[in-house]
Parts: structure tokens; sequence; C-alpha cells
């Protein structure tokens, strides 16, 4: 996962107690018949964040943006932009705008005229108009192709009109759906940071639907994870991966290993979790606060396990097991390795050698090992 | 690559024979000399020439020409509405009653539709006339009308109506500068359908129409019924020619659209 | 409000030259003959208020549709039609899928061409197809010139004013509602099943019964209404090309108001013939939803 800082690396107003939110959902609930989209949320979200939505589909994140934009109204509670209540206003007269997931380029329109679209209804003089359209078209490199259709252009160029067409009446919030889902792997990670430096020139709060968690954890500056109509954690990218709140967060992004059992207090910030009867308890480092005897979860990431032949003596877990399955990835192997209880832990190494001269195959015996604070205790 | 077989080739070119050829034997009697249009005694033009002295049929070919735009204007202007009311509407009270009205007239006997409306314009105490042809010819007409535009509307992309809210439209705006020139080739068609329709139709004018007001079919009808005539030939070349003309250019043109559109694509791709 | 006058414009259209029509209809066929302007009675006068009502309904009887019950001639009459539609109906379906299964198998390129070949007759004037038969059917007509000169014949068969000249008009007129339906159901069907079956041992005879014909089942059903429904009422058609003998309601009614000035049977006709036509209808669009929800 790439470590980038998008805004510089202070930007937090989410921890500063007087920074005003741009947007504020409080206790904001959406029911579709009997279907609740949206459960009782609230959060707030500050000016020139890059904000990301992140959930499988269905988990109401694409509701949450189509009330913003104004396309759907709530049930329950209220939304606020910059303090003022948005429920009254109609779509055409919010300061947001949005990024459809289809693009939903007027095919009808050449590039510049989609871009002028927004501006006409403004009623901006014709040169103003020109002035801002020309701006915008060299914001996204699309300069010599403004007199030509959508459907003269290709995905990733469509991708950038819509984004400058969005961006064309330099709306406070804007709002994008999955807007690189259309393209393919390798465009999407151009993109991505095409995205962030866009975002940073014209200091647009972004609030951003996606359910493509490298999409979201490269561009974010905070990334809330979405579940049935609930928020379950909104925090930092680096947060949400070092430091999950649930099993479900946990899971959700990135390869995970869940190793359950029972914890029992040790030493200051430590718990000893036993999970299997006949093995020593693992050792992890938690600052939650957790209850004698009550069931946890290790959640740790692969590439935090270490795996060597010889018992490693300067970690404080250790475990040996069997090598069921090895993937080789091209940068990474991930090994399947199974404990004495039957349960199978993946642990990843860098391809720093040849393969040939890996140190360890199938059905070896190996030994795992982690640090106390290689892994996150989790209480379901 | 797809090949005919024998069966396939035989079944097409008498399938395709059965249909045309009775057309190309009554457009090529037009130009018998004879009174008669079953012996062919020498090539002449002179029905024609008779069928433009024909003041009767002149008048029938005006009072129908002008039905036929008004009644099809007004169609495609409830129709479209209908249709998007049908489409994007969501529930209001009698909703079911109203696709019922939308759906039923076009499976409904002409002879019933003509029937109703008669009764109705006799009840209320309006003269028959062009107005009452014209009432009739757009309220069966704007439900074929409306069944067009609502197929096109169904497969349209909602997002693109939500887009032009976004930047600012008021619903009528979005409506006016984003759907209505893209769905514009489904109100077209729909347009030409119920003109075609229009000119057609037969029963519901004969029903609907009063002594000042007759319509060509009628008068076609009402010579036809009697036995065949060169005449009538005649203007029924000149209707298959002007449908003929209309149906290939119309066809040809949205061939060329859809090749050159699909160049432009792949080259964007590319 | 603006959502209010975009519904109740077409609405009330609607609800004034549709339905309103219809239930004057309705209640026309529950009125008695008689010798006046308008040639029933009773009328509904409102100016003598509720008394002026209950007369009017007391009016009301189904004396319309006893008659049509005990006169042989309408029993005769539906039959009939129904009899010509249903008969029409397989013949259409018989010359309808050969050539929609053509279209489908002939190459790419052709395609636009045969479809605006099938959908060209359909812009033509109906009046005018069917006219044209009469002079290829007549006794002195060109199919008995041609068959007596090429000897299969020595004397000129009657085809034109009977039932099978009518056969042959609804078959023509209605042809490409038939084709196109059929048309469509057989250009989804992917060609992989059928590589699919003769893979799995079917001859391409078997593979057509077992695959196309079951796969294109939605397309003959939507065709075979489309022929059936408007078949039922037709009225060009029998007298255009039909003789005396032959009996359809749509004639009947016509002939009825026309020529009889009988208003109350003409609607009673009218009512039956749409009673009897709900059935189809409501199958009908069955099978279109069916179709609607199997495309998701």
């Amino acid at each position: 996962m790439a470590e980038t800082a998008p805004i510089s690396a202070d930007f937090a107003p989410w921890e500063a107690p007087d920074a005003k939110p741009i947007i504020q959902f409080k206790n904001v609930t959406k029911r579709f018949g009997d279907f609740t989209a949206i459960d009782d949320l609230t959060i707030d979200i500050f000016p020139q964040e890059f904000f990301s939505l992140l959930g499988p589909s269905g988990c109401g994140k694409t509701t949450m943006m189509r009330m913003l934009a104004g396309f759907e109204s709530p049930t329950e509670g209220t939304i606020l932009l910059d303090g003022q209540d948005i429920a009254p206003v109609p779509p055409n007269k919010r300061a947001v705008n949005m990024m459809f997931q289809s693009y939903a380029l007027f095919p009808h329109l050449s590039v510049s005229d989609n871009i002028a679209f927004g501006l006409k209804r403004d009623g901006l003089s014709k040169d103003k108009i020109a002035d801002r359209v020309e701006e915008m078209l060299k914001l996204v490199q699309l300069s010599q192709f403004a007199s030509r259709k959508p459907h003269q252009i290709s995905g990733g160029q469509r991708q950038r009109v819509a984004l400058a067409r969005s961006l064309a009446k330099a709306p406070k919030l804007l709002l994008l759906d999955e807007p690189l889902g259309a393209l393919d792997k390798k465009l999407r990670q151009e993109t991505q940071f095409e995205l962030m430096d866009i975002q940073e020139k014209t200091g647009t709060t972004f609030v951003i639907v996606t359910h493509d968690q490298e999409e979201a954890m490269t561009v974010s500056s905070r990334v809330a994870v979405m579940d049935h109509g609930k928020i379950i954690q909104v925090a930092t990218p680096q947060q949400i991966y070092e430091e999950p709140n649930s099993v479900y967060v946990a899971d959700f992004i990135g390869d995970v290993n869940i190793i359950r059992g029972t914890a029992k207090r040790a030493d200051g910030d430590h718990v000893h979790i036993t999970f299997a009867a006949d093995h020593a308890p693992l050792i992890a480092a938690t600052k939650r606060d957790i209850a004698e005897g009550s069931e946890v979860a290790l959640a740790i990431r692969p590439e935090k396990i270490a795996i060597s032949t010889e018992k490693p003596e300067d970690r404080n877990n250790a475990i040996q097991g069997k090598v069921l399955d090895i993937a080789y990835l091209g940068n990474i192997s991930t090994y399947h390795v199974e404990l004495p209880g039957g349960a199978v832990v993946k642990a990843q190494t860098a391809n720093t050698r040849r393969v040939h001269r890996r140190s360890f195959t199938w059905d070896d015996s190996v030994w795992l090992s982690w640090t106390d604070t290689a892994g996150a205790v989790l209480v379901e | 690559m797809r090949r005919l077989s024998w069966f396939n080739t035989v079944s097409l070119t008498l399938g395709f024979a059965f249909l045309y050829i009775p057309m190309i034997i009554l457009v090529i009697y037009s130009f018998n000399a004879g009174k008669l249009v079953t012996v062919w005694t020498g090539f002449s033009t002179k029905w024609y020439g008779e069928l433009f002295q024909n003041e009767a049929f002149l008048n029938a070919a005006w009072v129908t020409l002008k039905v036929a735009v008004i009644s099809s204007t007004f169609a495609t202007v409830l129709g479209t509405m209908a249709a998007y009311v049908m489409v994007r509407g969501g529930r209001f009270y009698g909703r079911t009653l109203f696709s019922g009205m939308i759906y039923a007239p076009l499976v409904m006997p002409e002879v019933i539709t003509g029937l109703s409306l008669l009764l109705l314009f006799i009840a209320i105490g309006l003269d028959r006339g062009t107005l009452t042809i014209v009432l009739a010819h757009t309220t069966f007409s704007m439900c074929y009308v409306s069944v067009v535009v609502s197929s096109r509307l169904v497969t349209f992309d909602r997002s693109l109506e939500e887009a032009a809210l976004d930047l600012g439209c008021t619903p009528f705006d979005a409506f006016k500068s984003v759907t209505l020139p893209i769905i514009a080739p489904a109100v077209i068609s729909g347009w030409l359908l119920a003109f075609t329709l229009s000119l057609d139709d037969l029963v519901i004018a004969s029903f609907t129409s009063g002594p000042s007001s007759t319509t060509l079919p009628i008068k076609i009808f009402s010579a036809v019924r009697l036995g065949v005539s060169p005449e009538i030939n005649a203007l029924s070349s000149i209707m298959i020619g002007i449908v003929a003309f209309g149906v290939i250019t119309t066809s040809l043109m949205s061939k060329r659209a859809i090749t050159r559109r699909q160049a432009e694509e792949n080259k964007a791709v590319q | 409000m603006r959502r209010l006058s975009l519904i109740s414009v077409p609405y009330l259209w609607l609800l004034a030259l549709f339905l309103v029509p219809f239930l004057i209809v309705l209640k026309i066929s529950l009125s008695d003959t008689a010798l006046a302007i308008p040639p029933y009675t009773p009328t509904l006068d409102l100016s003598q208020g509720w008394a002026g009502l209950a007369q009017w309904w007391a009016g009301l009887d189904m004396e319309n549709f006893w008659f049509l019950a005990e006169d042989n001639l309408y029993w005769k009459a539906y039959l009939s039609s129904l009899k010509i539609a249903v008969t029409s109906t397989l013949l259409t379906l018989l010359v309808g899928y050969p050539i929609a299964y053509g279209m489908t198998r002939a190459p790419d390129e052709w395609r636009p061409t045969l479809m605006m070949l099938v959908i060209l007759p359909f812009w033509t004037s109906f009046l005018i197809r069917v006219y044209a038969w009469k002079a290829i059917l007549s006794q002195e007509g060109l199919l008995n010139q041609l068959l007596m000169n090429i000897g299969l014949i020595s004397e000129p068969l009657i085809i034109l004013n009977t039932n099978l000249a009518v056969y042959i008009g609804i078959v023509y007129t209605y042809l490409p509602f038939m084709v196109l339906p059929i048309f469509a159901a057989l250009d989804r069907l992917d060609g992989s099943l059928l590589e699919a079956a003769e893979d799995l041992g079917c001859s391409r005879l078997t593979a057509f019964w077992l695959v196309t014909m079951p796969l294109s089942k939605q397309g003959i059903i939507a065709g075979s209404f489309l022929v059936f429904i408007p078949a039922m009422g037709e009225f060009v058609i029998p007298a255009l090309l039909g003789g005396s003998k032959t009996l359809m309601i749509g004639k009947v009614l016509w002939e009825e108001f026309f020529s009889n000035r009988d208003w109350p049977v003409a609607s009673a006709v009218a009512v039956i013939l749409l009673l009897l036509l709900i059935i189809p209808i409501v199958l009908f669009q069955r099978n279109e939803e069916k179709q609607r929800e199997a495309e998701g």
C-alpha cells in the first residue's frame, strides 16, 4: 500500500477542537420502505478533506452521497452544509456538485459544452464561461479535445471531462461516485494521483464513494468504513490498516489473519491470548481495556509474520507449523502454514532472492513469528 | 460467418416475393393504358393525369394531410407526456387505470374505438367534421407514441437528468436541454408512426368524419368496394412511392450514422 | 405542481376520449332502439333531477343481449370470426417463422436491409395492400391468368369473395407483426447453444426442435396475439376480399350501425366482442411482462 501524503502531514482538522466542519450528518436515518439504507448516522467532514466512503455494495454509501447531492432526503435527522440545513434546498440550488459513476456526460453536447453546461445555468457572461471552460480543460489536460463529442474520446478522457464539468462551478463540495470504477487497473492507478493533485490544486472538499479499498487508502485523508447503513470506523488510512477497531474492518481492508482466543490480563499494556490448549499463549500489546477471560480476536497482517526454519529468539510469539501452500505473486510470496490445531495462517515475505533458492517448500516444518505490537487485539 | 442453407434461401425468397409482388403488380398496372387493371394494353401515364384532375380526391387528400399533421403533432406531445409519466411518474393514484388506458387502444378493434368515439361526439353534441377526426386520431395514436417513447425512456440513463439538476437545471430545464435532445429520435419516430396511422386509417375516420370531411382512405374504400380502378392504382403507387422513399432514406441515413459512430468510437479507444 | 399537470393532461384526455366513450357504448347497449334522434331510448334527462335519473335507469335492460343470444346470425358471426382469426394466425405463423428464421441465418451485412424490407409494408397503407390483392385474386385476375397459361387449370378458380381470400388478406397484411417478434426472439438466441446441442449428439433438426423452437416460444406467442387480436375485429379485409357469405363480427357491427342504424344492437355487439377479446389481451400482456422479467 503506497503511503503518500496528499495533504501536508499535519492536516488533521478532525483532531482540532475548534475546526468547523463543512458537512455534518446528525442522526441521519434513511429508509426505503422496510429497508433501512442509513441507520442513525452521525459524522463530520471538514473543509479540504478527501473523504472516502468505503464499503460493499448495499452498505448505504451511495445513499449518503445522494442525500448530499439532493436526490434523496433523509427520513430522520438533519444534514448541515456549512452549518445550514440542506433539506429544503433542491439539487439545482446546492453548492454541491457530483461526478457520476457513469460520468453522465451529455452525449449530444461537445466536451466544452458539457463543461459549460453548469456555468450557463448560473447566467455568467459568454466570455467568463469561455475562460472558465478553458481553465478546466487545461486542468484536466484535454484542451485539444474541446470540440469532440463524448463518444469520440476514450474512457479515461471521459472520466476527466466528467471531473472538469463537476468542478467548473467551483462547488464547496464535490461528490465522486466510484470515479475510477470504469477504468482498467493501470489507468486507475495513474488517475488516482491525478485526482489527488487536482483536489490539492482546487482546495475543494472531496467526498468519494468506492468499494475499492486500495483506492480509498491511496487517495483519502480519512476513510469511513461502512456496513449495513452504519459507519464502523472513521480514521486515516494508516489507522484503518494498522489499528482496525473490529474484525469487520480488519477483514475488509487488505489481507488479515484472525486468531481467536481467550484473553488474560498481563503486565501493563499486554494481554495473553490462549488460542489452543497445548500451546503457550500469544502475547499482544493493546491500549484497550480488555476484560479478564473475554473472547478476543488477534488480527495480524500476513506481512507482519516472519517465516523461518529456526525458532527465532528475539520475538515474543513463535509457533511451529507446516507449509501447506505457496502462492507466488512475483514481488512477494504468501505461505499458507497449518498450525498444530489445524488453523491456517498466512505469512508473506518479499522475494528479494530468486525463487529457486527459496529456503522452504511444501510440507516443510517452519516457524512463524511476530512481535507483540504486530497485531491488533479486537473484541467482538 | 453464417451461411444460408437452401431452405433459408427459399423461405426468404418466397416470403419477400409474397410481401412485395402484389405491390409491384399494383404499381405496374397503374401505368396500364387500358381501363382494366388485369389486362395489359400498353404503357401510359394518363391515370396519373386524371387523378390530378379529380377534385374529390384532391380535396380528400388535403383533408387527410391536414388531419394527419395536426393529430400526429398533438399525439406526439400527449404521448411523450404519457410516456414520461409511465416511466418516471412513480406511484400515483389511478396509475393502473392510466397504463390500462395507454395500452388498451393498441389492441382495441378499430370498429369499437370508432363507434365509441362517435357516440361520445353525438352525446356532447359535437358536429362531425375535421375536428372530430383529429380528436379521434390523436387519442389512438398518442398511445402508439407513448409506447415508442417509453421504450426509449426505459433505457435512458437517469443519471444524465440528475447531472443536469446537479449542475443547476430546474426539472423542466433538464427535460428541455438534456432529455428531449437525447430521446428526440424516438419522439420523431413516434410522430412519423402517428402520422402514418392517421393517413392510413379508414375505420375510425369513417365513424368520426362528417359529410364535409371525407378523408382519402374513405374515398379509396368507397371506390374500390365496387371493383378495381386504374386511378386508384395510380394513387396507391404515389403513396407507396412516398413511403418507400421515406423508409429507405431514413434507414440508409441511420445505417451511415451507426457506421460513422462505430468508426469514431474505435478511433477514440486507440 | 408541475408533476400534477404532467400527469393530469394525458390522463384527462384518455379519460374523456377513451374511457367515457366506452361507458357510453355500454350504456347504449342497454337501451332500446327508437325512431328518433338519437335513435335510442331512454335518454338521460338531468333537467328533471333525480326522477329523470331514476326513469333513465329503469329504462335500461339486457334486451339487446337477449336479442343477440337468440338470433343465431350473431352466434355464427362470432364463431366464424374466431375460426377465421385462429386459422389465419396459424397460417401467418407457418409463413412467418421460416422468414424470421432465414433472417437470423442471413449474413450480418444483409440484416438492416432485410429488416427494412419487413418493416416497409408496415408503413404502407393497409387499405392499399388489401386492395392490391383484388386484381390478383379476381376471376379474370392475374393469378388465374398465370395458372391457366401454364396449363395447371382450365377453369378460373373462384377465390375473391370467399373466405380463402380473407385468409390470404390477413396473412399478407399481418405478416410483419408475426415476423418481427419471432425474429427478435431468435436473434437473442446464443449461437453456441446450438453448437452445444450438436456437440452433445443432436442432429441439426433435433437441435432446432429441442433448442431453437422452445427458446423462440415467447416470440411465437407475442406474434400470434398480435395477429389474432386485430384479426378478430377485422373489418376492411372481409369487406374488400370476402364475399357475402363471409361472416365477421367487425363487418356485422359496421352494417348494424351504418346500414340498419341500430345503435343499441351495434353497441351490444361491440361489448361482447370486447369481452371475448379481454382474455387474449390479458394473456398477451402477461407474456410481455414475463419476457421483460426474463430480460432483467
